[in-house]
């Protein structure tokens, strides 16, 4: 039996206590009508369906519990997630999963600008494409996309890994393709079942990180006195 | 931050609403811009007749009075109404000339607005508050954009509002910073432009203003306008018979657009958008960044 709460009669501030003070259960949100930080904060196994589109910080820092919105959601769906899962039918805008440090958001749609955003752990899985600078500077965890990828993808990237099965517009500074070794076939197919969606792992080229900004190389800075006109402090860079 | 929002209505159905669904959707941009609001509104105008929306801030002018001297300036008949500082001017004689005139000899008032379809009102305040004064609700047409400010820029003033004309029957309301206006307003003053306000997006408006005068299209000035703007930017371009929505390269400024037979409504966020009549019908989507769209009726 699912506890049903109407926002159009609830506040938004009821309806996050109610889902914070629950160890476990079902519920139901109905008219959410874009509000923002729709069950942000949830750390219990607590089951939630959502019936309409949300806005800002939707399930954002989500532990243990599940949301699943029907609809599509605004900025900064599931942010820092640290267990459970997050499902959205529709599409995000922009940082979803920004931050995520475990547990797996799944976007049945398209997910906007940035998507996996410093990404520390979280899985994400994109039924759809992903907007320009996705996974920038993501740390660990996965991200799987059955469509396109918009321009910069993987810039400044650590040790996150990026699965594109479309086409990718532009790879970011360090970030660069590569081998789809037989565990990264497992771990592809392994996302696609818990995200429930079908698909082939071998059609997936896998990108990450080239390892080149780890480390500071006077070359770098060198050059970058020389194009900025500064030939003395270059020369001093140099010796 | 700020809200923009805008709602153009393709079919009549909802036409006699324009005004109260615009108003419930600056009302859930309220909380994005709590310092002041404006709003254009547009409807089919008279064919030939210009109407030129002016604000007397600091005086109270005899607008029947300045009405009539226009009118024996222009040698046809020109009409007037006012609602609070805001006053409208309706001619069927030369437009142009009535708007500078007004310019040039109104008493201490400054032009918002000028076209066949325009009104344009903005004031400082509760955007709810600036929404009755000027009775939003109450008005009926096509299109309209709006817009909730929080300053960053410059002052809290109502010049300093949005929307900003940018020519005949065309304004702008921004979402944003501008970091190069300083540089772009120096060179606008000497293609002729004049600025009234420290206003960054005054200064957008100038240069859509400067484009648009040099003969490029509304697509021609916003092309233009992604290569020599630069900040971060969601606008909203209220045009004759509809409007048009850009965002920056980087896309930083939200912005959600929505479909359906009967209209297209654009926003910082789905809350205002939620709130309008067969929204759950509606095809949603999120503009890309660096793409021109635009909207209008066949004319």
């Amino acid at each position: 039996m699912s506890t049903v709460i109407d926002l159009s009669h609830s506040s938004l501030r009821e309806l996050n206590a109610a889902l914070h003070a629950a160890d476990s259960g079902d519920f139901t949100v109905a008219n959410p009508r874009g509000a923002h930080a729709v069950a942000a904060g949830i750390k219990s196994p607590v089951s939630v369906t959502v019936d309409g589109s949300v806005g800002y910080y939707c399930a954002g820092m989500h532990q243990h519990g599940t949301v699943v919105v029907n609809g599509n959601a605004s900025t900064g769906l599931a942010e820092n997630i640290m267990s459970g899962e997050v499902r959205i039918t529709g599409n995000a805008t922009m940082s979803a999963g920004a931050t995520g440090h475990g547990g797996l958001v799944v976007i049945e749609g398209n997910s906007g600008a940035r998507c996996g955003i410093s990404m520390k752990g979280v899985d994400i899985v994109v039924g759809g494409s992903v907007g320009h600078m996705s996974a920038f500077m993501a740390q660990a965890g996965s991200l799987v996309v059955l469509g396109d990828a918009a321009e910069d993808l993987g810039d400044s990237i650590y040790e996150a890994k990026i699965f594109v099965r479309g086409e990718v517009a532009s790879l970011g500074a360090d970030c660069v393709e590569k081998e789809m070794r037989p565990e990264h076939l497992q771990e592809v197919a392994g996302l696609l079942a818990a995200a429930g969606m079908d698909a082939d792992p071998t059609d997936f080229r896998r990108y990450g990180s080239a390892r080149e900004l780890y480390n500071f190389h006077i070359d770098d800075i060198e050059a970058e006195l020389r194009n900025g006109g500064d030939a003395e402090l270059a020369e001093e860079a140099g010796r | 931050m700020c809200g923009i929002v805008g709602l153009f209505l393709k079919t009549d159905r909802y036409r006699h609403r324009l005004g109260e669904l615009t108003a419930v959707m600056l009302h859930e941009m309220r909380e994005r811009g709590p310092d002041s609001a404006g709003f254009a509104v547009y409807d089919k105008g008279v064919p030939g007749r210009t109407r030129v929306t002016v604000l007397a801030e600091r005086s109270a002018p005899e607008w029947g009075q300045v009405a009539a001297e226009l009118q024996a300036q222009l040698g046809a008949e020109v009409t007037v109404r006012s609602i609070r500082d805001h006053a409208v001017f309706e001619t069927d004689g030369d437009g142009r000339a009535a708007r500078q005139w007004l310019i040039d000899h109104g008493p201490d008032v400054d032009v918002l607005s000028y076209g066949n379809q325009i009104e344009l009102y903005k004031s400082v305040g509760d955007p709810d508050l600036v929404a009755v004064n000027y009775d939003l609700a109450g008005r009926t047409g096509t299109h309209a954009i709006a817009h909730t400010r929080m300053a960053t820029e410059s002052a809290v003033t109502t010049n300093g509002s949005h929307p900003f004309v940018t020519g005949a029957d065309t304004c702008l309301v921004h979402n944003g910073s501008f970091s190069n206006h300083n540089q772009l307003r120096e060179r606008l003053v000497q293609h002729g432009e004049s600025f009234q306000t420290e206003n960054d997006t005054e200064v957008a408006a100038g240069y859509l203003s400067w484009r648009l005068r040099e003969g490029d299209t509304i697509d021609e000035a916003l092309q233009r306008a992604l290569i020599d703007l630069d900040g971060f930017y969601t606008l909203a371009i209220g045009i004759e018979n509809g409007f048009a929505i850009l965002r920056d390269p980087i896309a930083c400024k939200p912005a959600v657009v929505a479909e359906t037979d009967d209209w297209v409504a654009m926003s910082s966020e789905y809350r205002a958008i939620a709130q309008l009549p067969d929204v759950e019908h509606a095809e949603v989507f999120e503009p890309e960044p660096s793409r021109i769209y635009t909207w209008s009726l066949a004319s």
